[in-house]
């Protein structure tokens, strides 16, 4: 293709020409093209009103061959859903604005044309595998960006589906690539074409780039290439380079199973960090005062309800509304608990089994109230960008950001709870009551105020467990009772009495679960940690760490 | 003066219990049973409120028979069991003419005894697995062959599926419709190592591994999609794990028989756009009795917006068929009336005409739907025509057989081999 094809050079400023006939005179090898780059683009943009997908794909296509100055920007347009097309002439404009007129855009030009009422326009439609070929072809026009991380992304983007063009055009760009990450992202995605090359020494060199390579993908084709059919032949026909890609193939599965293990055991952890958040709480009731309080579960449901109260409140500020509800639900569960403690417990120390179904009365109690207040629906709980996506470390592993909060969160609720029992003059005075009331009673303890106190604070847990619940869940009247069952199992799996057996306890339990589910199922991995755990407390039932010495034997 | 007050207000309780006796005798009762808490009120608690806005709606065209419709809504709590003690309760001491109700399968196969012992009516609006036809029934929902099975052609036709993640609720609706869907699969050639089949729990909210599985499942190099028949509130939870996980619709989509617009209300919807859902009705589809009825849902519930689902139009449609057909048999009996029902017909919300086969199912068409970012799908596919619904499924070596024919068979499970018929099975 020479330049004198082109009609009209003059409307080009000259470096933008240069770089246009070059892109162009490079993918010219792959066939017929219209020699008009903008009469093509413009036929391109009109043929974007189609009503079917695949003459849009193919108009997408057109679009991106011309390498047109203004496609990136039409494509990019479209992918964001702001292209529409006058429902008079199909005309095709790039949109912006309200419900009621659209600002309209010239996508030949770029010039503005105007403003027009919406009900004139129909929205260009997209769908998934239309979008998947507008982002490789939107990204095939960044790969001269001067910031070499889009560059990279640009390139990930590419290799997820490379066609001809793209290879040639990551060819040419790694030529004047200087980035060692985004040259090795290029020369991975050509290798991975190179792959199914004629020539065994491209195969061979493809699979030296390849070396590094975590893909499964590629574990899968190289499976296919080394496994013999059942002529005994195999769809590789050069040993050196079977050899080469059994080599690759084991580094992916051994590195993959590393990543793997890693993976399950942050699976394990954050459920297990849910488990302990929802359990402490009770290690405090329950395992300093032997209280057992059915309420429990509501308490955090409580603390949920109010994270979707303050939320309400603060709506543009959903990030800082988690910090202000974390302190109001400890307040607000605390506040009911020790209401709970004054009002029903107190007259039932010492008789389990009245606390036992009076708790029980409470929780439905609260429940219905929340029914009342908020209707039996869920509740839509809002998380913070900040908590959604996940930390990528590589292909094979990534830790979701709402997770690595968690077990952050659980952390530093247990660490405070600890100071407040080991270092404050409340903790000394709760662990006294809790060890032998009468002697503490002698010494001048409120042991009625402390006992308030504790249940207090144990309920206030709960209630800022449900501020993480409400991330991590559905915000429902029924949230506590999902949660109930598990939080005694974890208080008595680590023993009665031991905030560090609650810990163990939860982490245990959920890496267990975590470790059981892959190949039981979801449903089979919770009965069977349930039977173990039976199991269990049979052989020691005082749990993992049971409490010691003259406290124990009451 | 104070004994005389008195009186009078004693006289006017005793009139307003009578008026009450007096007009709830000139009433013709409509049970409603919907859960309306628990973990699938995200779905059923609409339907009782398109219930009350049809019968509403029914009052002010002067009622029925000359007499005015009055509901009764009870809630079953989401709790299957509960299920049937409300529907015996609405049957036998409400005496309700018919009854709107259930979403679950679970739920159905619950009430299924309750109404055939008692004779009752039950308009069931939800897509479901098949594998049944009773006579005390009216399936206003989708069968699997007009849901299920479109929308895996769709995915092997229009995307090029090969491998497949059958995703389900552990309960009698997906264990169905995946073993439906896994037979057709295998009838295509698709081999057994590229389906994986996963259950969970009710509720379930921990989705890490699951996701994580579904996503290595899925980057083999074949193209994969995930067919999701989970089931209520479980599914926020899931969307949000493909979101935090980034599984993105262009490279494993996740097509959902049981998310609608109701239950995207509830979630931030822009990590979930282009991944799918099949129904036989979506909102967003432009026709005037579409927007008509979504008007009227907007003036009852006094919330301009509120969403409008495909079980929902399932009621309509089957609450329009029952008033033809009292009209029609001139009497509320459930005999009459179910004969009365075979071959009536009214108009689909998105074009064409649904009409009342003799298996007691309907036709429908099929529209396949991208999640937008603003919650609404956009249709990407659509059947030419309406599809009949077929109560047993071709494609299980058990059900191939069988027919469901009320009006020449009179029976719901014949088996034309040995020509025999069985009658219904509670399983």
């Amino acid at each position: 293709m020479i330049p004198t094809t082109f009609g009209a050079p003059g409307i080009f400023p000259g470096p933008v020409l240069l770089i246009v006939l070059l892109l162009a005179g490079l993918l010219a090898s792959s066939g017929a093209r219209a020699d008009d780059p903008d009469a093509a683009f413009a036929s391109g943009v009109a043929a974007l009103s189609a009503d079917n997908f695949a003459d849009k794909q193919a108009a997408v296509t057109a679009i991106t061959d011309t390498r047109h100055k203004n496609a990136r920007a039409v494509l990019a347009t479209l992918l964001d859903g702001k292209l529409h097309f006058r429902n008079t002439d199909n005309r095709v404009f790039i949109t912006d604005g309200g419900e009621t007129t659209l600002a309209l855009t010239d996508p030949l030009t770029l010039q503005s044309a105007g403003n027009a009422p919406a009900e004139e326009f129909t929205r260009v439609t997209t769908n998934n595998s239309l979008r998947k070929t507008l982002r490789s072809a939107v990204a095939s026009f960044a790969l001269a960006e001067p910031d070499a991380s889009v560059r990279l992304a640009a390139v990930k983007e590419m290799s997820r589906s490379l066609d001809e063009e793209g290879v040639a055009l990551l060819r040419a760009a790694l030529e004047k690539e200087s980035d060692a990450a985004v040259k090795q992202a290029m020369s991975e995605g050509i290798a991975m074409v190179d792959l199914a090359s004629d020539d065994a020494d491209t195969r061979l060199a493809a699979l030296e780039a390849l070396k590094r390579s975590l893909s499964l993908e590629l574990a899968s084709r190289l499976k296919d290439m080394t496994t013999p059919a059942e002529d005994g032949s195999y769809a590789e026909p050069d040993e050196r380079v079977r050899e080469a890609a059994r080599e690759v193939a084991r580094s992916i599965e051994s590195s993959r199973r590393v990543y793997s293990t890693i993976e399950t055991l942050f699976f394990g952890l954050s459920l297990g960090s849910v488990l302990v958040l929802c359990a402490i709480g009770l290690a405090i009731t329950f395992g300093v005062m032997g209280v057992i309080n059915m309420a429990h579960g509501e308490l955090m449901m409580l603390g949920a309800y109010t994270t979707y109260v303050v939320q309400l409140a603060m709506p543009n500020h959903i990030g800082l509304s988690l910090f202000v509800a974390i302190p109001l639900a400890f307040l607000v569960s605390g506040a009911v608990g020790m209401l709970i403690e004054r009002g029903v417990v107190r007259f039932l120390y010492g008789r389990p089994l009245e606390t036992l179904l009076a708790t029980f009365g409470v929780s439905l109690i609260l429940q219905q109230i929340v029914r009342d207040v908020f209707t039996a629906n869920n509740r839509p709980v809002e998380t913070p960008s900040w908590m959604s996506g996940s930390l990528l470390y590589n292909e094979a592993l990534s830790f979701t950001y709402n997770r690595l909060y968690v077990i952050l969160f659980m952390m530093v609720v247990f660490a405070i709870l600890l100071a407040v029992l080991q270092k404050t003059s409340l903790g000394l005075k709760v662990r006294a009551v809790a060890q032998n009331r009468n002697m503490a009673r002698a010494m001048g303890v409120r042991t009625q105020w402390v006992d308030a106190m504790t249940f207090g604070l144990g309920s206030g847990i709960a209630g800022v467990a449900g501020v993480a619940l409400s991330q991590l869940t559905n915000v429902g009247p029924n949230l506590g009772q999902q949660y109930i069952i598990d939080s005694f199992m974890v208080v008595v799996f680590g023993g009665v009495g031991n905030l560090w057996g609650t810990l163990i306890g939860g982490m245990s339990l959920g890496v267990a679960n975590k470790i059981l589910e892959p190949w039981a199922g979801a449903v089979l991995a919770k009965i069977l940690v349930l039977v173990a755990l039976i199991l269990f407390i049979q052989r020691r039932p005082r749990g993992l760490f049971p409490q010691k010495g003259r406290a124990a034997e009451n | 003066m104070k004994f005389t007050r008195r009186l009078a207000v004693l006289g006017a309780a005793m009139a307003m219990t009578l008026g009450a006796t007096a007009q709830a005798a000139d009433t013709i009762k409509v049970g409603v049973l919907h859960s309306l808490s628990g973990t699938m009120a995200i779905s059923e608690t609409t339907l009782k409120d398109t219930v009350l806005m049809l019968i509403d709606e029914q009052n002010k065209k002067g009622g029925l028979l000359g007499k005015k419709l009055e509901a009764v809504v009870v809630d079953p709590a989401s709790n299957w069991p509960l299920f049937a003690e409300k529907a015996e309760q609405l049957l036998v001491k409400d005496k309700v003419a018919v009854v709107f109700g259930c979403w679950t399968s679970v739920s159905r196969k619950s009430v299924l005894p309750v109404f055939e012992k008692n004779n009752g009516l039950l308009f069931y609006p939800v897509q479901y697995e098949g594998e049944e036809s009773s006579k005390n029934v009216f399936y206003t929902g989708a069968a699997p062959n007009q849901q299920a099975i479109p929308a895996v052609d769709y995915l092997a036709k229009d995307l090029g599926v090969k491998r497949w993640v059958l995703a389900g609720t552990d309960y009698v609706y997906p264990r169905t419709t995946n073993k439906i869907l896994e037979a057709y699969l295998k009838s295509k050639g698709v081999a057994d190592s590229d389906i994986m089949i996963n259950y969970t729990p009710f509720g379930h909210s921990d989705w890490q591994s699951i996701v994580s599985d579904i996503k290595k499942f899925g980057s083999a190099g074949k193209k994969t999609a995930v067919v999701s028949t989970i089931n209520g509130d479980a599914n926020v939870p899931f969307y949000k794990e493909l979101g935090n996980q980034k599984i993105s619709a262009e490279d494993i989509p996740v097509v959902a028989f049981s998310v609608g617009e109701e239950e995207l209300a509830g979630i931030d919807t822009k990590p979930l756009v282009g991944h799918l859902a099949a129904w036989n009705y979506f909102m967003s589809e432009k026709s005037p009795a579409n927007s008509e009825w979504i008007k009227k849902w907007h003036a009852f519930t006094k919330n301009p917006k509120r969403t409008f689902n495909d079980p929902m139009e399932a009621h309509v449609i089957g609450f329009q068929m029952w008033v033809k057909a009292v009209e029609k048999a001139k009497t509320t009996d459930v005999a009459k009336v179910t004969d009365a029902m075979i071959g009536l017909e009214a108009p689909n919300l998105t074009g064409g005409v649904a009409k009342m086969l003799p298996n007691h199912h309907l036709t429908k068409p099929v529209l396949i739907g991208e999640v937008r970012a603003d919650g609404q799908f956009d249709t990407v596919w659509k059947t030419a025509g309406l599809v009949p619904g077929d109560a047993w499924s071709d494609f299980l070596p058990g059900s191939k057989d069988i027919e469901a024919d009320w009006v020449t068979l009179k029976c719901g499970n014949y088996n034309t081999k040995t020509k025999t018929c069985s009658g219904q099975n509670y399983k």
